[in-house]
């Protein structure tokens, strides 16, 4: 199995575009290949991969439910959670689930084996075929909910036996994308020629460094200022797998919720380029 | 029985501080004898969960009320659940609004009242 991360560090640099036209240029050459939406609060790979949808699940946190029969009102549970989830005080015992971190220590600590654990949802996976060759796996945090780390470890708990799978993280390198990225074979940068595009994607290098996962960049709206990209990657050794041009065709297709390369084939080429290479990179470890 | 006061500073004199959750102070007061103690607030730099914390600290001292400015959803759910009673006092020291409790003169509040 080998688990290919798609991250950016700045927003809307294209990850997405490559994590959809990777997997289908891979999947017209015959190829099978899944791709986890990992980017839970704003999912975005089923706009261009519609359909096909064959199931769904929720996914739960553990929260704590207190048996005021047993409870002595100790206050222990209360002292212990960082969050202040819960609030004991003479009679009385209440919790807030909403800001539980599940980290189960309020059951640990209580004297009186007063506290269990039940489950609630914070989101949803669905899994769908949109087309031959490609599962899409998409995650989806519940409105209002204030951590989106367990829709992405549920969405990649779902990853078995495939061949190849194309993890599409959210921007930024908070938890949301190190959640994502932590463990994979391999991490594709999508970045673009800008001042901004350049400092957000040193974020990303930096972040990977931390928790050894190999990376390459993608350079994203490619035109005559691809050097700032270029410099920095050549000084800290980094690979530059494949450009995607600026071009007004890509912004019309994309606009139209499809994919560039069944739209466009002579880009075709580009996408399943950077594949190979990403691909000889996974296989250089 | 002592009565619970949000504010600025440890001391009698000081001004009221209008947030519940992030207070510098709870002074528990006598009303009768104005005897105090002033607690500091260990909940002021939390990123969320300050007014639930701040309840919780504030019952375990059981006050017979407890006055303050604004107040919010989650402080306002434990402060009921301990059938609390509270006041709401405004732009005052922490005496005036003791002597203003002792008058009647204060406005109790069942619901939050933090929203702009």
């Amino acid at each position: 199995m080998t688990q290919i991360a798609i991250a950016s560090g700045k927003g809307g640099t294209g990850k997405s575009t490559v994590a959809c036209n990777m997997a289908l240029a891979l999947a017209n050459l015959g190829g099978k290949v899944t791709i986890a939406d990992c980017d839970v609060e704003e999912p975005n790979i089923h706009l261009f991969l519609k359909g096909g949808e064959t199931g769904r699940e929720d996914v739960t946190v553990p929260v704590p439910v207190i048996d005021k029969k047993r409870c002595q009102y100790c206050g222990k549970c209360s002292d212990f959670c960082k969050f202040h989830a819960i609030s004991v005080f003479p009679g009385n015992a209440l919790i807030f689930p909403g800001l539980c971190h599940s980290c189960g220590g309020c059951r640990l600590v209580c004297p009186e084996n007063a506290i269990t654990e039940v489950p609630r949802n914070v989101g949803v996976i669905v899994r769908a075929r949109p087309v031959d060759g490609i599962n899409l796996i998409t995650g989806i945090l519940d409105e209002g909910e204030h951590s989106s780390v367990p829709v992405i470890t549920a969405v990649k708990n779902t990853l078995a036996e495939e061949d190849i799978s194309i993890i599409d993280c959210a921007p930024g390198t908070s938890c949301n994308m190190v959640s994502a990225v932590r463990g994979c074979d391999y991490c594709i940068l999508v970045t673009e020629p800008t001042p901004f595009g350049l400092h957000d994607l040193a974020l990303a290098v930096e972040t990977l460094k931390k928790i050894n996962v190999r990376c390459g960049v993608v350079i994203n709206k490619s035109a005559c200022s691809d050097r700032i990209i270029e410099e920095y990657c050549s000084a800290g050794r980094i690979r530059v797998l494949g450009k995607i041009p600026y071009d007004d065709r890509i912004a019309r297709t994309y606009s139209e919720g499809k994919a560039i390369v069944t739209e466009i084939p002579d880009l075709v080429a580009v996408f399943s380029s950077i594949y190979d290479k990403t691909k000889k990179e996974v296989c250089t470890q | 029985m002592d009565i619970c006061i949000t504010a600025t500073s440890d001391n009698l004199d000081g001004m009221m501080d209008e947030r519940f959750g992030r207070c510098k102070y709870f002074i528990f007061v006598d009303p009768v004898t104005m005897k105090y103690r002033a607690v500091p607030n260990t909940s002021i730099n939390e990123s969320s969960g300050a007014g639930i914390a701040s309840a919780t600290t504030v019952l375990k001292n059981s006050p017979s009320a407890i006055i303050t400015g604004l107040i919010g959803g989650n402080a306002m759910e434990v402060l009921k659940a301990a059938n609390a009673r509270v006041y709401t006092c405004q732009n005052r020291t922490v005496r005036e609004a003791v002597g203003m409790y002792n008058d009647g003169k204060l406005e109790s509040i069942e619901a939050p009242n933090n929203k702009k």
